[in-house]
Formats: C-alpha cells, sequence, structure tokens
C-alpha cells in the first residue's frame, strides 16, 4: 500500500485550497479528506512476537526521508566547531602510524612481510580506525538520543546506522590520502584495488551486526559505555594491524579470519600495496563471519526494539 | 463521519515498576536477579506481582475521522500511555489500536532539535522526525519560518537560540504537520502571551479542518474550546465518554471527591517525590469564623496544610487555581520575605495568611508542592477545594455576574462630573 500522497509540492497545493474552502465553510466539515482516507492505510498496534521492523524493507522505505536526515545530521555534526575539522580523519591513523612504526617496526623489529613498516601499519590503520571509531559511536547513538527513542517512532536501526554514515565520510577521506601515499612511496596500484569495495561491504556487514546489537544492550546495560573502549584495544590486538598475519601458523590464520577484520585488514593490505598472494581463504572466511554477524545483531536488535521506549 | 480513524479494543499497558524507577540496570543486577530466580519461585508470585503497574487497562475506544477528542485525567491516569502507543512509541502489552490514516505527534516540542545544527538545518531535521516528506517541508518552509519569526536567525546554530525562539520554531515545525491523525500532549503551554495564542489559533484551525485530533492537556478551557468529546481517564481506564462538557464535569467532580477523602489515601501523587514527608490535610479557612473552605472575597483567608513529618528546611508551594484548570496565583515560601517565620512550636503544619482574599466569586482549587530537606517531597494536584462568596474589597463590592477573570484589584476612580 502506498502512503497518501502528498509528496510533490503540486499536491500539497490543491489539499491547501480544499482546506481554505473548509475553513470558510460554515456547518459540518466537508467531507474533502475522504479520498486520501480510502487510500491510508490502517495500521495494527499490538504487542508483536517474532521479527517485526527491522527485517520489514517497507517500513524502513517509509522513513527513507528521516534515515536521510538522520545520516546528514551526524555528517554535519561531527566536525562543528572543530579547529582541524576533517583532517581527524587522517590524522588519527596517521599518529597510530608513527607510533607503531618506532615501537613495533623499528624498536621491537616486528615482522612487515618485507614492506615498509609505515605503510604496512598505515594500509591496516585506516580500515581500522573507521571499525573502531564506529563501533564507539554507534554503540551509544540509541541512548545519546534518548529523547528522540522515547518520544518519537521510528525505525530505531537509523541511530546506529545513521552514526555510521558519518564516520563514512571518515573512511572516505583517510582512503584517498592512504592511496597518495602509498603512490609517492613508489608503489604502482594493481587490479587488486578493485577488492576494496567488497572488503569495505564486509566491515560495514560486521560493524552494522555489531553496533546495532551492542547499542541496543546498551539502552538496558549502560555497562556497555564501559566495556566498549576496552574491547575495541584488545580487538586491535586480535587484528593483524601492527604485526602480520603471516605470524600466525595455517590451518589456525585461517580460522583466525572468524574475526572479521582480520580479512578485511588483510585484504586492505594486499589491494592497496599489492604485495604477494592474495587472501582470499581470509577474505572469504571474513566475509562469512560478517555475514553471521550482520544476521545475528540485526536479528536481536529486531526483537529487543520494541521496548526500547521502556527502558532508555 | 463513517470512517474510521482509530479504534482500539482491550487495550492495556503494563510496566515493571523496578524498571520505571531506577530507569536502567546494571548488568551486574540482572546477573545477580537471574541467579536468585530460582529461589524466588517457591515464595511464590505474589512479589513479581506487586511489581507491576498497568498504566492502561482494557481500553475500548471508537475515533471516527475527523473527531476532535479531549483526553483527560489525572497525573499517571494514563493519558501519555495512551498516546504514546498510538503513536507506536511503546507497544501495548494487551489489545490492540488500529490506526487508519498518517499519524503525527506532537509530544514535546524540540525534541529533534540539534543544538550545533542550525535553524534551516534543524527545520528539515526536525520535520522528518515528526513524518514530514523533505518535499512537503520544502513546500511549507517559508510559512514555518513566518511563523516562528525567527528569519534572521535561519543560519545561526540553535545553541545560540534564546530558549523562547527554539520552542518557537519547533511548535512552528511541528504545527505545520499535515497527518491526518494528530496527537497532541500538552504542547500549547510554550511561548509568551502572544505566541501562545497564536498556538491555540492555528491548534484550533487544525481542528476545524476535518483533521482527527487527540488532545491531552492539563488546561480545561483549552479542552473545553477545542473538542467536541471528551474522554475521562482514571488509573488506567475509560470511566467517561461523552461530550467533552461532561466529561470536564466528571472529572471535577472526581477532583473533589479526592480532595473531600483523606489526602494520604490519594495514589495520584507528583512523581519523583521523596516521600519522607507527606501532605496529610490541606484547607484553606476563614481565620475568624474558623469555617473551612468557604470565605468571603475581600476577606482574610489561611491555607493550613498538615503533614505527617516536620523536616529541616520545609518550603511549601501552593497554586491556586480556577475551575477550568488555569492556574490564577502561585503562593511560594521560596521566595521569602521579612514577614516570613520559623516556628519550632508548630509542629508537622505549614499555614499562609492572605490579608485579603483578591478572588472573585467562584470555585477554586489549590495544588500544593512540598519540600524539604531541598527535595520534593510530595505534591498532589487538587488537594482542596474552595469557594469564595461576593464580598467587598477596599470598600468596593464585588462583581457578583458578568465580571471576567479570576482576580478583583483594589483600585480607583477619577470620573468626569
Amino acid at each position: 500500500m502506498t502512503l497518501p500522497a502528498r509528496a510533490g509540492a503540486g499536491d500539497a497545493e490543491p489539499i491547501l485550497q480544499v482546506m481554505e474552502q473548509a475553513t470558510t465553510t460554515p456547518g459540518p466539515p466537508p467531507q474533502a479528506e475522504e479520498p486520501v482516507a480510502a487510500r491510508a492505510e490502517t495500521v495494527r498496534l499490538e504487542a508483536t512476537r517474532g521479527f517485526s521492523r527491522v527485517l520489514s524493507p517497507r517500513e524502513l522505505w517509509r522513513y527513507r526521508d528521516l534515515a536521510f536526515q538522520i545520516a546528514a545530521r551526524d555528517v554535519t555534526v561531527r566536525y562543528r566547531q572543530t579547529a582541524l575539522g576533517a583532517a581527524w580523519a587522517i590524522l588519527q591513523p596517521l599518529g597510530f602510524m608513527v607510533v607503531f612504526t618506532l615501537f613495533f617496526g623499528n624498536l621491537a623489529g616486528v615482522s612487515s612481510d618485507g614492506l615498509p613498516y609505515a605503510l604496512f601499519s598505515l594500509s591496516a590503520l585506516v580500515p581500522w580506525t573507521f571499525f573502531a571509531n564506529s563501533l564507539l559511536l554507534s554503540s551509544e547513538s540509541l541512548v545519546a538520543n534518548s529523547a528522540l527513542v522515547s518520544k518519537i517512532y521510528f525505525p530505531r536501526i537509523f541511530m546506529p546506522a545513521g552514526a555510521m554514515a558519518a564516520s563514512f565520510i571518515d573512511l572516505g577521506i583517510s582512503l584517498l590520502i592512504l592511496i597518495v601515499i602509498v603512490l609517492a612511496w613508489g608503489f604502482a596500484p594493481s587490479a587488486a584495488i578493485l577488492m576494496l569495495p567488497v572488503l569495505i561491504v564486509i566491515m560495514v556487514a560486521a560493524l552494522l551486526g555489531v553496533s546495532a546489537a551492542l547499542s541496543a544492550v546498551n539502552v538496558r546495560y549502560r555497562d556497555v559505555r564501559y566495556v566498549i573502549p576496552f574491547a575495541i584495544q584488545m580487538w586491535l590486538f586480535a587484528t593483524p594491524i601492527a604485526y602480520p598475519a603471516s605470524l600466525v601458523d595455517e590451518p589456525l590464520r585461517t580460522l583466525w579470519a572468524a574475526n572479521p577484520m582480520v580479512g578485511v585488514v588483510e585484504g586492505f593490505r594486499w589491494a592497496v600495496l599489492g604485495n604477494g598472494d592474495a587472501p582470499l581463504a581470509l577474505i572469504g572466511v571474513s566475509a562469512v563471519s560478517a555475514a553471521a554477524l550482520l544476521l545475528a545483531g540485526l536479528a536481536y536488535f529486531d526483537r529487543v526494539e520494541r521496548s526500547f521506549a521502556d527502558f532508555i | 463521519m463513517g470512517d474510521i480513524a482509530i479504534k482500539t479494543s482491550g487495550l492495556g499497558k503494563e510496566y515493571h515498576l523496578g524498571v520505571g524507577t531506577r530507569g536502567y540496570g546494571s548488568l551486574r543486577e540482572s546477573l545477580v536477579d537471574a541467579a536468585k530466580r530460582p529461589f524466588r519461585r517457591r515464595r511464590g508470585e505474589a512479589e513479581e506481582a506487586k511489581a507491576t503497574v498497568w498504566a492502561l487497562r482494557d481500553l475500548s475506544l471508537t475515533v471516527n475521522a475527523g473527531e476532535v477528542v479531549g483526553l483527560i485525567g489525572h497525573n499517571g491516569a494514563g493519558k501519555s500511555t495512551l498516546l504514546k502507543i498510538l503513536s507506536r512509541i511503546v507497544e501495548p502489552t494487551t489489545g490492540w489500536a488500529d490506526v487508519t490514516g498518517r499519524s503525527g505527534s506532537l509530544l514535546e516540542v524540540g525534541t529533534g532539535f540539534h543544538p550545533e545544527l542550525t535553524g534551516r538545518e534543524n527545520i528539515f531535521l526536525n520535520g522528518a522526525i515528526l513524518g514530514m516528506r523533505r518535499s512537503e517541508i520544502r513546500a511549507r518552509f517559508d510559512e514555518i519560518v513566518e511563523f516562528a519569526d525567527i528569519e534572521r536567525f535561519l543560519d545561526t546554530p540553535v545553541k545560540r537560540y534564546s530558549s523562547g525562539m527554539s520552542v518557537r520554531l519547533a511548535f512552528a515545525v511541528a504545527a505545520h504537520l499535515e497527518p491526518e491523525i494528530l496527537l497532541v500532549d500538552e504542547v500549547l503551554a510554550v511561548g509568551d502571551a502572544a505566541f501562545q495564542r497564536k498556538s491555540l489559533a492555528k491548534m484550533s484551525e487544525v481542528a476545524s479542518e476535518g483533521r482527527t485530533v487527540i488532545f491531552v492537556s492539563h488546561n480545561l478551557a483549552i479542552i473545553q474550546a477545542l473538542c467536541e468529546r471528551g474522554v475521562l481517564l482514571e488509573r488506567g481506564r475509560a470511566v467517561a465518554d461523552a461530550s467533552v462538557g461532561e466529561a470536564i464535569d466528571q472529572y471535577l467532580r472526581s477532583l473533589e471527591a479526592g480532595a473531600a477523602s483523606d489526602l494520604l489515601e490519594r495514589a495520584d501523587r507528583d512523581g519523583r517525590g521523596w516521600r519522607q514527608t507527606l501532605v496529610r490535610r490541606l484547607a484553606l479557612e476563614d481565620p475568624s469564623s474558623g469555617q473551612e473552605n468557604i470565605v468571603v472575597g475581600g476577606r482574610p483567608a489561611r491555607i493550613v496544610v498538615e503533614l505527617t513529618e516536620s523536616l529541616p528546611m520545609t518550603e511549601c508551594r501552593l497554586t491556586i487555581v480556577n475551575s477550568l484548570g488555569h492556574p490564577v496565583a502561585t503562593l511560594d515560601s521560596e521566595v521569602s520575605s521579612p514577614e516570613d517565620v520559623r516556628d519550632a512550636e508548630l509542629g508537622p503544619r505549614i499555614e499562609c495568611e492572605i490579608d485579603e482574599l483578591p478572588l472573585l466569586p467562584g470555585r477554586y482549587r489549590i495544588d500544593v508542592l512540598l519540600k524539604g530537606r531541598r527535595q520534593i517531597q510530595d505534591g498532589l494536584h487538587a488537594a482542596a477545594f474552595f469557594d469564595v462568596e461576593p464580598g467587598v474589597l477596599g470598600e468596593r463590592p464585588m462583581p457578583v455576574a458578568g465580571a471576567e477573570g479570576d482576580i478583583v484589584l483594589p483600585h480607583s476612580w477619577r470620573l468626569p462630573q
């Protein structure tokens, strides 16, 4: 069913005229709304069981304007009143790169698969920074917008998803700069770079699954707020960012890719620097794992979404 | 009026009290709770049953398209819960509601505002939050800006707005919503008097356009002016569904019944109270005759509040409200005067003296808010009712009939001969 068509400015006009008539005509209100009412859809509100909202594309589509506005808000607000603005997108991974190169690359002499350590770590830090930042933002998104959640209806998934969309701009900026640095260093891009969109999709799927679940848990248990920064640190070291995946022997390495960031990070390195063989096994396992995380996260979100306003 | 806009059947909403009061739990509490659960079973279900409350119970209601319905009732009667269910914010525990047509809610203006965004950006954001299409907002943009009267500040972040400006903008966006069903919760009490008049005019325009509107307000005058039909809720149930006049009458009668019975038995106390002391009794007395709750205008009056306990730093705020729910005057002990006295001998009791009661004849009620130890302890709407008989103020007799307003001012005239 479609909503009453009032979308276009052209539609709004006749309705306005009808209203003017309505206010000037004495007596009972005329039935001018009837054609609209006839097309109107009846929504039944009751206690739902099973899955309802998130996995209903129609519901998401109906609120598409709101989704757009929330994402636009998060993007606009992100660097308001900051001196350096979007430069932060690349300053964070660059800062980590310097520290990692100094301590892991030079002092500890960690292997970098024969690549310059700085590039080796930066190409992993770019996707990782996006992942870590948006996990932090998305998991807080529902609680940070509790006034909205408790006063207005909308598909709640827009909150964690919108927060992610804001970090997406950062990823774009830092990715561009990464490629410029790689070119300046004298690496020629190979066809492998075409894998980047696939890797980003895998990362976003995993991220959406995890952050949907965490933001939902955060509504009930604010403990999440304290767990996340710690968990992100752990996750950083459980992912081959400061060190190469080749440090872990097969078959353990392929299993390890159940951490979806393993495939993503190794894939990024290979796609940007074009070294060695394609880590297709890692990427494959990570893709499957990310899909599972996405489904599980969304399913959980869907189950608890209806009670957010009661608990937030 | 053939079309049905809203139909509910057996609608109920149950809240778990533990969650409601603590707001949110920590994981530890839940884990401890889960560990205890098997043991609790043996002690029976009584404990668990006590921890829930039905904010709304077995409500069956049909609203036709184009009807304007006022929801009235005490605090906690379930009005807001019903609106929350109808606007899909919370799910009912039992029953169902069929809502036909696009519904928009005006639950609290400005909830969607982001302080860092400009007025322009916030209009689009807030419009989308209230369910408007982008193209719709664009079409009404100028109207909204004009209504809010903020043209010059369109590109200023909302955080730099005065509170009046942001409230006006928020209301302007909300008022230009065009849903078939409009749910309005206590939003007209914003802005200055001129803006309130403008808002009220806008609302009555909306109400007369043949749209379905459900209003919640404590201001009975607004409800009476805007609605045809009134539904009175009491403890989650609809106890009256009639013309708005009848519903208001019944509400006032139930308020009076509450004031007449023992105040300690009342459950509709204002939330967040610490309840170390409670209002036991409240009455307006004529100090000379000792007669209660009936005074003559222009004569001295004394309001007596009896408490269960006297706490340090007791403060009291009394609001005198007319029969239509309009506040007439507020007496606040926190705004102190050298004439105020703290008396150790007084006991758990507060007295407020009025030298010449400047009220027109009529029926009034008193709302009370009690503080002690710097915390709100208790609050009651309609703790007492009193009648004012026609009297004399400053040697001038009060008008018996035909006077507008609620108060009498001492005054004198100079007239040509």
